[in-house]
């Protein structure tokens, strides 16, 4: 079916965001407001794609536009559509959108209009992400999102922000141009095996790639993923970049499950042989991501920080997920990337406010906090049991079905990964746990922490949509499986008939 | 031979136009009325290219060759002495040299880069880079009180003068090893008999003066000095209309020796060298450069490896993504220069940190130079970006995958320096008092950005006159006639 709907959707925010610029500058109280509604209409936007969203069938609400984009002799266009890999995320990512627009209502006084013009652009970025099924659409809005992203943590973010952004931007487009290159071989690759130069991934789906042109393939683009998810050790801007955003940085949490959704629209499958071959390797970063993580948050005098590298953690079990080819597994995986969105998102965002009440966010500085900021503590604490996997919460089942399909993974040969990343849901308890004694336990002891008030009506309002979620998928995870349960299915038969008739080829 | 007329039109209207000038500026010595007639002139001119882009031919004797690709870069030329006349006037007039002879002289530039690109016999074409190279020396020197503006002008008149020696010499030994004058005669000399090692020493001598005004390594020393010593508007001119007019200019010749070039190894690898060495020297001068007019100089140096990477690949594709390079870089860069003219015109400020604040005070003034800096830089969706795709996926086509490579990885690092003048404009508080700005001219910045920023969405319909464009450039025995 060829219909608009969908496009309508992803450039909504960006068309949305131009009044913007027609509002009184000195007012921000016109500018949030405007924003919020327009973040919510984009909202109901996605959910009606989501309700229409047949999960049985492949790509949906498909829509292209300006056929050969870049001259007639590359077969370049506008394509856009959603299948169960990217519906999910495409949804929760216009879900996040208000919840930050609410989450960062007080924050943001100075130039308002800007900064909800920039949050705009970015939406419009992310779901253009999600759902782009041309290799060059889907790089034109990778890179775009650099743009609003730098604006968002350099110039609304903390003290040392200009640094954390243009450190964030280089590393991003070092890595992202590299995948251009990528690009580029494997559009000229199709063409000389028959046919056009071409970025369509319909098209680049059906060809057999032959292993050594897969092996250089997959890294090109894998790349570009590994330091956006962050995989272990392309991980050092995180902790720069989580400590100086700005409390929208809870879209950090968003950002890095593009790279991870990337990693199966695009490494696993148009490289599967390859995929399958490194399995094991990209595996075993993955653990070690996991532990390394888990140690050096342990360490972290910052809250932050800390946060920042318990999500390099939580990362490496999405891709342990992704990459022990197991149907469980992955559909763990998916579970995973929303999950750790909205764990590490409340995560950051409570820490976000008690920055802007505190000034400071030094574990060493804060105690006793349970007594006077009840309903933080209340938040803090459920999103803390959420990250480390209790069973009712969002975590447990993601990290429950990555293990288990990693166990079980025949690809892998050994159930050593999922054992030593076991080990790293311990270790989560670890490091989590002991911030939250930090922070909320004991006496009372400083003055400045006394004077600390409890969050306002709106913050309740914000923690309380994110708790719902994270107990929603906690209680009844079907509804959020069965929307990835063919299209997971469907990426598992693919890799292993795809590999298996190339082990045949040999 | 009506046809003649008809076919070389612009070029005509254009020397006529410049004749015009001259004669208004020494009746009537008004600076602002010969600078309107100036943009008349080039508007004029854009126009007649723009309606006579299907007309293709070679015109006065097999003179000239005139076709789509012509036109093409006719248009590219007479945006780039618009924009530029049009942001000169506040800065001339801070600098005390507002005279009318600077819009002749850029005119005069422009008709010399016309001949250029449209020469198809060795002659024209020396006549039409000394016709535009001469009038840029003087550009280059106008502020005569200024010791740097008169270095400037020494500087790039004795190295370009060298440069044009090299390129004569090199005419003459073309000359002298095939007998003919000609470039599509060459061609077929060539064909029939063989390349001598006289026509190759010749060739490379002729390459030489082109690389030389388009500053590639290791011909680019005159450029930062030249660039930082002239006039910024003049800079942005010699960037942009000039560095566009050689190219065009090179890829006619190759163009012409298409088969010799193809079946020759050792030019495909001396040529993307060159293109290594440039993106790459480019890129890290320009990171230790504190002063924006230098910073612009070496980027400048920069862009012209990457287009340097589509004559590389020596297909139509790089061709076409030159040209399409050319005119998104013609505004990006005229758009950078004229905000560096701008703000330094009023209070001469030349280094990166003195842009601190700009954000506050002229959002819509920092907005683009934002994007201006954003698509020299390129990232998508600006035009840069496309510019960029365009030569660097002929790279690849052309198996040249390690090139195209080291080229996004040197852009990589262009990114940095770039954002420095973007962190300072959004990241920093002001310092000192408020910069100021006349509210018109930020609204022409914004414009040109528009442009850039529409260039980077909707490339199809220029890439689809670039393709068609080079078609007549790609045939050499064509006579036309």
């Amino acid at each position: 079916m060829e219909s608009s709907v969908l496009s309508l959707v992803i450039f909504l925010p960006f068309l949305l965001s131009f009044p913007l610029f027609s509002f009184n500058r000195a007012q921000h109280g016109t500018a949030r407001w405007y924003a919020l509604l327009s973040s919510l209409l984009v909202f109901a936007g996605a959910l009606y794609l989501a309700l229409q969203f047949n999960p049985s069938s492949g790509f949906q609400f498909e829509h292209t536009a300006l056929q050969n984009w870049l001259g007639d002799s590359m077969d370049v266009k506008y394509s856009v559509a959603l299948d169960g890999t990217s519906m999910l995320l495409f949804a929760f990512a216009a879900f996040m959108f208000p919840v930050v627009v609410l989450g960062s209502w007080e924050r943001v006084t100075t130039n308002a209009r800007e900064y909800y013009f920039f949050l705009l652009m970015l939406e419009t970025c992310i779901l253009g992400i999600f759902s782009a099924v041309d290799l060059f659409l889907y790089y034109m809005f990778w890179e775009a999102m650099l743009i609003p992203m730098y604006f968002l943590i350099g110039v609304w973010g903390g003290n040392g922000r200009g640094d954390a952004a243009t450190k964030f931007f280089i590393y991003m487009l070092t890595a992202s141009l590299v995948m251009l290159i990528g690009i580029l071989s494997l559009g000229y690759i199709s063409r000389e095996m028959g046919g056009t130069f071409t970025t369509d991934y319909h098209k680049l789906l059906q060809l057999e790639l032959p292993l050594s042109v897969q092996n250089i393939l997959f890294w090109l683009f894998g790349l570009s993923f590994f330091v956006k998810a962050p995989l272990f050790p392309l991980h050092t801007w995180a902790a720069d970049v989580y400590s100086e955003s700005p409390t929208g940085a809870v879209l950090t949490g968003v950002l890095l499950k593009m790279a991870t959704y990337a990693l199966i629209r695009f490494n696993v499958m148009l490289f599967p042989t390859a995929s399958a071959n490194f399995a094991p390797l990209v595996c075993t970063l993955a653990v070690v991501a996991i532990i390394y993580g888990a140690l050096v948050a342990m360490s972290q005098p910052n809250a932050k920080r800390l946060l920042a590298f318990s999500s390099v953690s939580h990362l490496g079990f999405i891709v342990l997920g992704i990459f022990s080819f197991t149907q469980e597994a992955l559909q763990g995986a998916m579970i995973l990337m929303v999950n750790s969105g909205l764990t590490t998102g409340l995560l950051l965002m409570l820490v976000g406010w008690l920055e802007e009440r505190r000034g400071d966010v030094r574990l060493s500085e804060f105690g006793g906090l349970k007594k006077n900021m009840p309903m933080f503590s209340a938040a803090f604490l459920i999103a803390t049991f959420a990250s480390i996997g209790l069973p009712g919460l969002s975590g447990f089942i993601g990290e429950f079905l990555t293990l288990s399909g990693a166990f079980k993974s025949t690809t892998l040969q050994t159930g050593l990964y999922a054992m030593l990343a076991a080990l790293g849901v311990i270790l989560s308890a670890a490091y989590m746990l002991p911030m939250v004694q930090k922070i909320f336990t004991g006496e009372l002891t400083s003055e400045r922490n006394a004077a600390l008030s409890d969050l306002t009506p709106r913050e309740i309002l914000v923690a309380a949509l994110l708790v719902a979620m994270i107990i929603w998928i906690g209680v009844a995870p079907n509804s959020f499986l069965k929307l990835s349960e063919t299209s997971s299915q469907a990426v598992i038969e693919f890799v292993t008939q795809k590999s298996a008739s190339q082990a045949l080829a040999k | 031979m009506p046809n003649d007329y008809l076919l070389s039109l612009p070029i005509l209207a254009a020397a006529g136009w410049s004749v015009l000038l001259i004669i208004l500026e020494a009746m009537l010595s008004r600076a602002a009325l010969t600078r309107v007639f100036a943009m008349l002139g080039f508007a004029l001119v854009g126009g007649l290219s723009v309606i006579g882009f299907p007309l293709q031919g070679l015109a006065f004797s097999e003179m000239l060759r005139i076709g789509g690709f012509q036109h093409f870069a006719n248009i590219i030329f007479c945006l780039s002495g618009l924009l530029v006349v049009a942001l000169s006037e506040k800065y001339l007039d801070d600098e005390n040299v507002h005279y009318g002879e600077y819009y002749i002289v850029a005119f005069i530039s422009v008709v010399g880069m016309m001949l250029l690109a449209a020469a198809a016999n060795m002659a024209i074409l020396f006549i039409g880079l000394e016709m535009m190279s001469i009038a840029l020396y003087v550009l280059a020197g106008l502020m005569r009180r200024d010791v740097r503006s008169n270095e400037a002008a020494m500087k790039y008149f004795l190295l370009g003068a060298f440069a044009s020696g090299l390129l004569l010499y090199g005419i003459s030994l073309i000359y002298g090893a095939t007998g003919e004058l000609a470039l599509h005669k060459i061609a077929i000399a060539i064909q029939t008999g063989s390349a001598s090692m006289l026509f190759w020493i010749g060739f490379g001598l002729l390459i030489t003066g082109f690389l030389f005004k388009i500053s590639a390594v290791p011909f680019h020393q005159w450029t930062p000095d030249v660039y930082d010593g002239s006039p910024t508007p003049a800079a942005a001119f010699m960037s942009t209309g000039a560095k566009a007019a050689a190219f065009s200019a090179l890829i006619v010749v190759v163009t012409n020796f298409s088969t010799l070039l193809q079946n020759s190894p050792t030019w495909s690898l001396v040529i993307s060298s060159i293109a290594l060495a440039t993106m790459v020297v480019g890129n890290i001068a320009a990171l230790a450069q504190e002063n924006l007019k230098r910073m612009l100089a070496y980027s400048s140096v920069a862009h012209a490896g990457y287009m340097l990477v589509g004559i590389a690949a020596a297909t139509p594709d790089g061709y076409s993504g030159i040209m399409f390079y050319t005119l998104v870089y013609t505004l990006m860069n005229i758009g950078a220069f004229g905000v560096v003219a701008l703000l330094e015109s009023k209070e001469n400020l030349l280094l990166a940190s003195d842009y601190a604040g700009l954000f506050k005070h002229r959002p819509m003034l920092a907005g683009a130079m934002a994007v201006f800096m954003l698509s020299l830089a390129g990232v998508p969706p600006l035009g840069g970006f496309i510019g960029k795709y365009k030569v660097f996926a002929a790279a690849v086509d052309a198996k040249l995958t390690w090139l195209a490579l080291a080229g996004v990885l040197a852009s990589a690092v262009s990114a940095y320096y770039y954002l420095r003048v973007v962190y300072f404009m959004f990241m920093r508080d002001p310092v000192g008092e408020a910069i100021s700005a006349p509210a018109t001219s930020s609204l022409a910045f914004a414009l040109i950005a528009v442009a850039v920023v529409l260039l980077g969405v909707f490339p199809t319909e220029i890439l689809r006159i670039t393709d068609a464009a080079l078609k007549f450039a790609q045939l050499p025995t064509q006579t036309g006639f």
